[in-house]
């Protein structure tokens, strides 16, 4: 049902990879998709595929709840896929029909976007994986503090994206709870064409924002309750430090980026 | 006697094949008579709810069978929704599903799905607006302007409307004050009186139960504990107090005389039981 949602599921853990600073692993995050997009060779796809089994490897999470996390883009990864194959103009055509043709390019160019999506998304998951979504809000806010020299209200965009993401698993379970009771009266989610699903979904999607909405009012109430007024002034009770460790993959990082660089200067 | 609903060594495991694994309802069997007004009390996270949703096919048994007059109701998977009007359920706190923009236009939702028009859908309306209290100047209201009370009137007559042949009631009163409550079981236990439809109500409140049941399930840890008539469930006070249960407060002051000494029957469960125990005690001279 809903519940099996993964989206930016948490699993607690212990590893190198969970203690690393939120920060590192956002700046590794940005780190490897830059790489992901200067990789234009089958031993730099390599390269970036390694480096992500490592990843998996050292901090302990399944690989299956990784390929999990593809589903849900599963269709744009076919899709990118097939668009590529079909229409990527260029020499050695392997087989033409109509207006779609299959070329030597196209063949690499599908394998390397593929690629590149599913290693994108996957590394992604698996810093949200390792990263409770305070700490990764948290780290969020630190890397970002630089812009509040230009009036970008940094503290409450993080502050509002840690409550979206906590209040997710609750609406989702809100969600059920209101399709049961719909259910309970008779609708039917499951059969009539398009329009007559869509109107079918209004049951649910009324009570649902009337409930967000009441929440909202209430945790504003509760925080307004406990002084909150922002982030001026604020101070953390888990202040962010870089260790050791937190140097060490940064530097591991760069180089693996550089690594990248280098190889489509060769050519490779 | 007259059997409307079964319940066959029913079992429902969430998450089966995961580390997350857990059994909510563990082979629970019983029959519900027509008519009848069945507690369901235990504590949170004994099943109840988990065992109610099955009763309209909402929830599919991982083994067992619920039969309805005597036919397995998962018989046709397709024909699901069919139970659901005969088996009306109302859900916790059911003042968060009203969605439309006029009462009358929530209560018609299930009759509507039902197939129901014309004359037979506004009889529907009206009809189930009375039994819960609902005066016609409600109806063309926004449901979101009401009080809290008054919303839950309309979420449990848009359930009434249906005409279900059972009525499954979650908490009705939960969240209410003291008037609300009494008022709301007032109206659910004359709509029982003067329609005949059978009712199982899940509660908390074992003086709820107790006022209103004539006969109790308790549920403990996915299982049965007991089940019987009120004198005999409350007869047995001392070990639903062992269970972390509750027992109803004229129960519990039974209990404390009988434990100073007095002669009295402590599967009392009313005021007026009690009273009258205490009464012919005083007459023939007792302690008292």
């Amino acid at each position: 049902m809903l519940k099996d949602i993964t989206l930016g599921q948490y699993f607690p853990g212990n590893t190198v990879a969970h203690r690393l600073d939120p920060r590192t692993k956002i700046l590794l995050v940005v780190l490897y998709i830059t790489a992901l997009f200067c990789a234009g060779s089958f031993a730099a796809y390599g390269l970036m595929a390694a480096v992500l089994a490592v990843c998996v490897r050292v901090s302990r999470v399944g690989l299956r709840a990784l390929v999990k996390g593809l589903k849900p883009v599963l269709f744009i990864i076919v899709f990118t896929g097939l668009l590529n194959l079909l229409f990527t103009p260029g020499e050695g055509i392997l087989w033409a029909w109509g207006p779609f043709h299959v070329t030597e390019t196209g063949l690499r160019n599908a394998a390397f976007m593929v690629l590149r999506i599913m290693l994108l998304i996957m590394g992604t998951f698996l810093m949200t994986y390792t990263t409770s979504p305070i700490s990764l809000t948290d780290g969020l806010e630190r890397l970002l503090s630089g812009l509040k020299r230009f009036h970008v209200p940094v503290h409450e965009l993080t502050m509002i994206m840690s409550i979206a993401l906590r209040f997710i698993p609750t609406l989702i379970e809100e969600t059920d709870k209101i399709m049961s009771a719909q259910k309970a009266r008779g609708a039917d989610f499951e059969s009539g064409n398009l329009m007559e699903k869509a109107r079918a979904l209004v049951p649910i999607l009324v009570p649902l924002f009337i409930s967000a909405f009441r929440r909202a009012d209430e945790l504003a109430t509760a925080m307004e309750c406990r002084c909150y007024h922002g982030g001026e002034g604020r101070t953390k009770l888990h202040v962010l430090q870089y260790q050791r460790r937190d140097y060490a993959a940064l530097t591991l990082g760069v180089l693996i980026l550089a690594g990248v660089i280098a190889l489509r200067a060769c050519g490779l | 006697m007259n059997t409307i609903l079964q319940v066959e060594r029913l079992t429902h495991t969430y998450s089966v094949g995961t580390p997350f694994q857990r059994s909510a309802v563990e082979d629970i069997s019983f029959a519900v008579e027509r008519g009848e007004f069945l507690g369901i009390i235990g504590h949170t996270g004994s099943g109840k709810s988990t065992l109610i949703q099955h009763l309209n096919g909402l929830l599919r048994p991982t083994a067992g069978r619920v039969l309805l007059e005597g036919k397995d109701i998962w018989a046709e998977p397709k024909k699901i929704r069919n139970v659901r009007f005969q088996v009306g359920l109302v859900f916790q706190y059911p003042e968060y599903q009203l969605f439309e923009e006029t009462v009358y236009k929530d209560i018609a939702f299930g009759p509507k799905n039902q197939g129901k028009t014309g004359d037979a859908l506004d009889h529907a309306v009206r009809e189930a607006a009375r039994l819960v209290g609902l005066r016609d100047e409600h109806l063309d209201k926004s449901p979101f302007e009401l009080s809290g009370g008054q919303k839950r009137r309309v979420a449990l007559a848009g359930v009434l409307a249906m005409e279900p042949k059972v009525l499954v009631l979650d908490e009705p009163t939960a969240g209410l004050d003291p008037a609300g409550r009494e008022n709301l079981m007032a109206n659910i236990r004359d709509f029982h009186r003067n329609q005949g439809t059978t009712i199982l109500l899940v509660s908390h409140s074992m003086d709820e139960i107790a006022r209103n049941a004539n006969r109790i399930l308790v549920l403990k840890s996915a299982r049965i504990l007991m089940s019987g008539t009120p004198a005999e469930v409350f007869a047995r006070g001392e070990e639903l107090l062992a269970a972390g249960l509750d027992v109803p407060q004229i129960t519990r002051v039974a209990m404390a005389l009988r434990d100073r000494g007095l002669p009295v029957d402590p599967a009392v469960y009313t005021v007026e039981g009690l009273e009258a125990q205490l009464l012919a005690l005083k007459r023939g001279g007792g302690p008292c």
